[in-house]
């Protein structure tokens, strides 16, 4: 069981910093997390540290492709909002 | 210990300003920290408003992971072509940003001033951020070293800033009330939990205060950013100010919301107002009885590099300093050269006595004026400003008030301020704009204007004035401001309906 990085996410280092694991690393076009060393955090912390400090929506799923962070979920933007402005989307 | 705080509220009307910086009373405002302190900021171009015309500063990126979540910012950062806080073009690695700072401060001798403020928040990647401080502080010990933070993990780290000889720190404080703060900060991510709404709010608030107080009792020069959200914390930051002055602040810089749509964050998205210059003013004024204000912000992107309001980041990158050879000890002879000479220019205009305001009737209003300015005199022409100096005339004397950014429409050419080098329709739409720019102004200074751009202003009620060219900024506004006393337009009207 691991987390996967998506191409919503903008490289900004906050996942790697706070992995308990070093499963994160830099690649392109964006961060990937190695499935071998990812744990979910199980055993280490209460959440996922990653997607408890990323700060793009949509950015970390779930193996079933599920967004741990939800369009809206971090900004608080109405979900309207985002499909009016392109910034939604269903699913992984 | 208590740090003194200046005022620059200092009597307008003794010797000691400069007339030809452009800077208004703020250097009287200098004069009253003890000599050390004032030895720090008088080359630093963000804390001294005189410094900021002739010392440049940079800032490097290396620092994107945040610990936060403002409404104002939005972590998609990677455009070139805007021009705001947390904005930058290339993240740089710590061995990088020291190959970067080098090369600059060897080109750019009077860059005093290196700072790390981004994109995201310094004290949230405390490895890049220090090993870069560290690096520095060994190889260019001639560079002041700043560091601005949200102030979340601020309590830890003071020991680290004190170690690495970093003595000027800004903290964006944007409230001291938790359901104030919830409004602007939806999370933060705290003892590894992303804590949301009013609780996360009100840790935020009490990590930037106890770091506030940390580092003002270890004689660390302490700035606070507060940015100004229209119904947000628009009265809210009188307190702020009174608060973060009596804890030791030294400078509140108090900036105006940034919220586009089209940035995609939270407030530009749900069309939060941002303030207008007057709304601006007002708070700057009504926080100066407090403590002093810093009023010329540009509001600077991550990677700026250059003296404040330019940005000549695109000299300097990856690219470009991968092939310049610099030597650096040569350069330090270089620029202790340059620094010495400008702080002697400074120490000279201390003595210069600014204008007076004499022969002007008592009771007569103040007027507000934009100066086309550039190195303290009226300089550029109307077409070709890219920012309108503000000042304030009264029968207290002249102040420096603000900039307002304008967006150029003139591209040049022989009859240049007529806008022929661009096409008419958004010729219009721009002068139009940059007229709007200067509401509230009765007066425009220039070196020069053109003919369309001048009968508009005239239909806006703004006077066109290009009479002062290459006069210094002070001298001009006060020639002006006694040219408009002298017709009598400045004291109340005598017919009561008329003042009704």
């Amino acid at each position: 069981m691991a987390l996967q990085i998506t191409e919503s996410c903008v490289n900004c280092w906050a996942c790697v910093d706070v992995c308990p694991n070093d499963a994160i690393y830099e690649d392109k076009p964006h961060f990937l997390i190695d499935d071998g060393k990812c744990t979910e955090c199980l055993g280490d912390h209460a959440d996922p540290q990653c997607a408890a400090i990323c700060p793009i929506e949509m950015a970390i799923v779930n193996e079933l492709g599920e967004f741990l962070n939800p369009p809206g979920s971090l900004t608080g933007i109405p979900i309207e909002k985002l499909k009016e402005f392109g910034l939604w989307k269903d699913a992984a | 210990m208590e740090l003194p705080v200046i005022s620059n509220n200092a009597p307008a009307a003794e010797g000691g300003g400069c007339s030809s910086s452009g800077c208004g009373t703020a250097p009287d405002a200098l004069s009253h920290l003890p000599n050390h302190i004032r030895a720090k900021v008088q080359d630093h171009p963000c804390y001294s408003e005189e410094a900021h015309h002739y010392f440049a500063r940079m800032h490097v990126a290396v620092a994107p992971a945040c610990n936060i979540q403002c409404n104002y910012c939005n972590r998609k950062y990677d455009c070139s072509n805007e021009s705001r806080p947390g904005v930058v073009s290339e993240l740089l690695t710590p061995d990088q940003a020291i190959k970067k700072v080098l090369a600059v401060a060897a080109e750019i001798p009077q860059m005093t001033v290196l700072g790390i403020a981004g994109p995201g928040d310094p004290l949230a990647n405390p490895g890049r951020t220090f090993e870069t401080f560290e690096q520095l502080s060994a190889r260019a010990p001639d560079i002041k070293l700043c560091v601005s933070t949200n102030g979340l993990t601020l309590p830890q780290y003071v020991d680290e800033i004190a170690k690495h000889n970093i003595d000027h720190v800004t903290i964006t404080i944007n409230c001291v009330d938790p359901e104030v703060g919830a409004k602007i900060y939806p999370w933060i991510f705290w003892e590894n939990k992303r804590i949301f709404g009013i609780e996360g709010a009100r840790i935020l608030i009490e990590q930037q205060q106890k770091g506030l107080q940390m580092l003002t009792d270890r004689g660390i020069l302490v700035k606070v950013n507060s940015v100004l959200i229209p119904g947000v914390n628009d009265e809210h930051l009188k307190e702020v100010s009174k608060i973060v002055k009596e804890k030791g602040a030294f400078l509140h810089n108090v900036m105006p919301l940034i919220a586009e749509a089209e940035h995609g964050t939270y407030y530009g998205i749900m069309e939060q107002p941002e303030p207008t210059p007057e709304m601006l003013q007002d708070l700057q004024d009504a926080c100066a009885g407090d403590m002093a204000m810093m009023r010329h912000c540009r509001q600077c992107r991550a990677d700026a590099v250059g003296l404040l309001g330019e940005d000549r980041g695109d000299e300097f990158t990856l690219d470009k300093i991968d092939v310049m050879d610099v030597d650096y000890e040569a350069a330090m002879v270089r620029r202790k050269v340059v620094h010495d000479e400008i702080l002697e220019k400074l120490d000279a205009q201390r003595g210069i006595v600014k204008p007076k305001a004499s022969g002007i009737p008592e009771g007569s209003r103040p007027v507000l004026m934009a100066v086309a300015g550039k190195n303290g005199v009226v300089a550029e022409h109307f077409g070709h400003a890219k920012e309108f100096l503000i000042y304030e005339a009264s029968p207290e004397g002249v102040r420096f008030i603000s900039h307002r950014k304008t967006e150029l429409y003139c591209g040049g050419m022989d009859a240049c301020g007529d806008g022929d080098m661009v096409d008419a329709g958004a010729t219009e739409s721009l002068l139009d704009r940059n007229i709007r720019v200067l509401e509230g102004c009765e007066v425009v200074l220039c070196s020069k204007v053109g003919y369309e751009p001048w009968a508009k202003l005239e239909a806006a009620g703004i006077a066109p004035n290009g009479e002062h060219a290459m006069e210094p900024i002070e001298d001009a506004v006060m020639a002006v401001y006694k040219e408009i006393a002298a017709t009598g337009k400045l004291l109340p009207a005598v017919d009561s309906k008329k003042v009704a």
